[in-house]
């Protein structure tokens, strides 16, 4: 069976990302699995094994690490022309999906990204129009380079004894144009991250201040979620930018997504829509979030939502 | 410094969008079109640096006839002239050959800095800065929240999922930008008015040195197969909050197993 090739993302905090435990999954159905590891692999090892790599290719060393992009993308263009790969998967992130637009010009071969699912023929589902639209895609020329997006599947254990191959990158001065100098933590706390969460819960402008962030992050934290934000609610300062969920921010797709606060302008919506479940707070009757909440409440946040704070505490 | 801004024509992600039921590419024609509106955020940019360092700004795009709007409304508010490349042949073209015919225009241009919108509303691809910096051999920046020029160093704070990442270049390069980098001004009356009389230059794939066959339907190196409207969501149960609002709606997140 051919190596499939999963570019995995991993955080030093998080480690291997849920992402990559969804391409692991979906790679099996394409071929067998190899992980692509760049920066040390050793504590990744474990995980990467449980979801099925039968094999690790290690790349590490300043050339691949510190500078932007580029090294990676020659790392996985000179593997994919020494072992021939079925496919190629990346992360739809940022960095998931500019290592695959360097790699398809590298190879003059097509890409697709944002997909939900990928057959065992290499046709992609892609999420298109912020959820309004579906479409089945093919890589007509090469092999099918696909970018997938985060919460698309869930992944599935099945174990395996990975073997471990060293690569020896040649990085040439080319790819060495971008230097990436400091990487700067940001964000505090355990919570998990955004794009990957199964819940999530986002405050809009009717939060009414930073400081009442204090009240999405509470119920954040006990529904075990993430925190996003509207586009409002980050324009007016009160939470940061990288949290921003919308047509100009991140793309989620949880189990669970509770707007508070938010109208459900269509930048937003764009941004959440293809969410299982959608549960909104809004003071508003007439506000455009309850056409697509599954739960409406009309009221008050700042009294619905720390009673809704005690109620799950009692239950727990 | 010679500045290049990319724009590119998107419909409005405001109204409603479709793919063309005849060839399944992005319908343009019956669209209302807009600036990509991360774009805006590069032309400020670049109109920021040329105010601060002196220079030339060039507004790039490539689309159809139609995108001379866009070109007019960019050239509103600043920039010193526009390069349109157009032909019949571009229709349906891919992220890869797109790179391929943008990379032959900068080429022409010998463009400093190459600035552009970290994503357009349509795609969404996020690819084009750096396959543009793979083709041109040039550095790539991207997903800049901040921008510092020195010279002919720069230094950006590429937004991450965690935080930022500062990173650093040498000219020539391509940067990409988010929403965050600035505030775009409005085009004033005399922008408006001044920018229809500004240069725009119209390319064809001849002039660039790029064959009809290598873009387009042609040259594509994908192919949608299929295209289907996800089915709206429909609104549920809606209560108003009458002093227990809070512990039904837990009460239904634990019907739905979510506590």
């Amino acid at each position: 069976m051919a190596e499939v090739l999963v570019v995995v993302e991993a955080s030093q905090a998080a480690g291997v990302k849920k992402v990559t435990l969804e391409m692991l999954t979906i790679a099996r159905t394409l071929g067998s699995p190899s992980a692509v590891v760049f920066g040390d692999a050793a504590a990744l090892t474990d995980k990467l094994a449980e979801y099925g790599a039968e094999k690790i290719y290690n790349a590490t060393g300043d050339d691949v690490e510190n500078f932007l992009v580029a090294p990676k993308a020659t790392a996985v263009a000179a593997l994919v022309q020494q072992v021939q790969p079925a496919a190629v998967l990346l992360a739809s992130t940022q960095e998931g999906k500019e290592i695959a637009g360097r790699l398809a010009v590298k190879l003059d071969n097509g890409l697709l990204t944002d997909a939900v699912d990928v057959a065992a023929d290499g046709t992609a589902t892609q999420v298109v129009f912020a959820g309004a639209g579906i479409v089945k895609s093919k890589v007509t020329r090469g092999l099918p380079i696909v970018t997938i997006r985060p919460n698309s599947t869930t992944p599935t254990p099945q174990p395996a004894t990975p073997a471990l191959e060293q690569l020896t990158v040649a990085v040439s001065e080319g790819d060495k144009l971008t230097k990436v100098v400091e990487r700067v933590t940001e964000q505090k706390g355990s919570r998990p991250e955004l794009t990957e969460a199964s819940i999530v819960v986002s405050g809009g402008r009717g939060v009414g201040n930073a400081d009442n962030f204090k009240l999405v992050e509470e119920l954040a934290d006990l529904l075990g979620g993430a925190v996003g934000a509207s586009r409002a609610a980050v324009d007016s300062g009160y939470y940061p930018h990288q949290f921003q969920v919308g047509q100009t921010g991140k793309t989620v797709s949880p189990q669970l997504y509770v707007a508070l606060g938010i109208s459900g302008a269509i930048q937003h919506r764009a941004g959440m829509q293809t969410s299982k479940t959608i549960v909104a707070v809004n003071k508003d009757a007439e506000a455009p979030i309850f056409e697509l909440a599954d739960y409406g409440v009309v009221g008050d946040l700042f009294k619905i939502v720390p009673q809704a704070a005690d109620e799950i505490r009692k239950r727990k | 410094m010679n500045i290049v801004v990319l724009v590119k024509q998107v419909p409005d992600s405001g109204a409603e969008r479709t793919l063309s039921a005849s060839d399944n590419t992005v319908e343009r024609a019956s669209a209302s079109n807009v600036i990509n509106e991360m774009d805006e955020y590069a032309i400020e940019e670049a109109l920021k640096i040329k105010e601060a360092h002196g220079g030339e700004v060039t507004v790039l795009t490539m689309g159809p006839s139609g995108a001379t709007e866009s070109i007019r409304k960019a050239l509103s508010m600043g920039p010193d002239k526009a390069v349109h490349v157009q032909d019949d042949a571009l229709h349906g073209s891919c992220a890869v050959a797109t790179s391929k015919v943008l990379a032959a225009a900068l080429r022409t241009l010998d463009a400093d800095l190459v600035l552009c919108g970290a994503e357009s509303t349509d795609g969404r691809v996020q690819v084009m800065p750096h396959m543009l910096a793979e083709r041109l051999g040039v550095a790539a920046l991207t997903g800049a929240r901040k921008l510092t020029v020195d010279g002919s160093q720069l230094t950006a704070e590429r937004q991450t999922d965690e935080g930022y990442e500062v990173v650093t270049a040498a000219t020539p390069a391509v940067v990409s930008v988010w929403d965050t980098i600035n505030e775009p001004r409005y085009p004033s009356f005399k922008g408006i008015m001044a920018a229809k009389k500004k240069p725009v230059q119209t390319l064809s794939l001849a002039d660039l040195g790029v064959a009809a066959d290598e873009v387009g339907a042609a040259g594509a190196t994908s192919q949608v197969l299929e295209y289907s409207k996800r089915p709206p969501r429909t609104a549920g149960t809606k209560i108003t909050d009458e002093g227990d609002g809070g512990a039904q709606l837990v009460a239904y997140l634990t019907t739905e197993k979510f506590v």
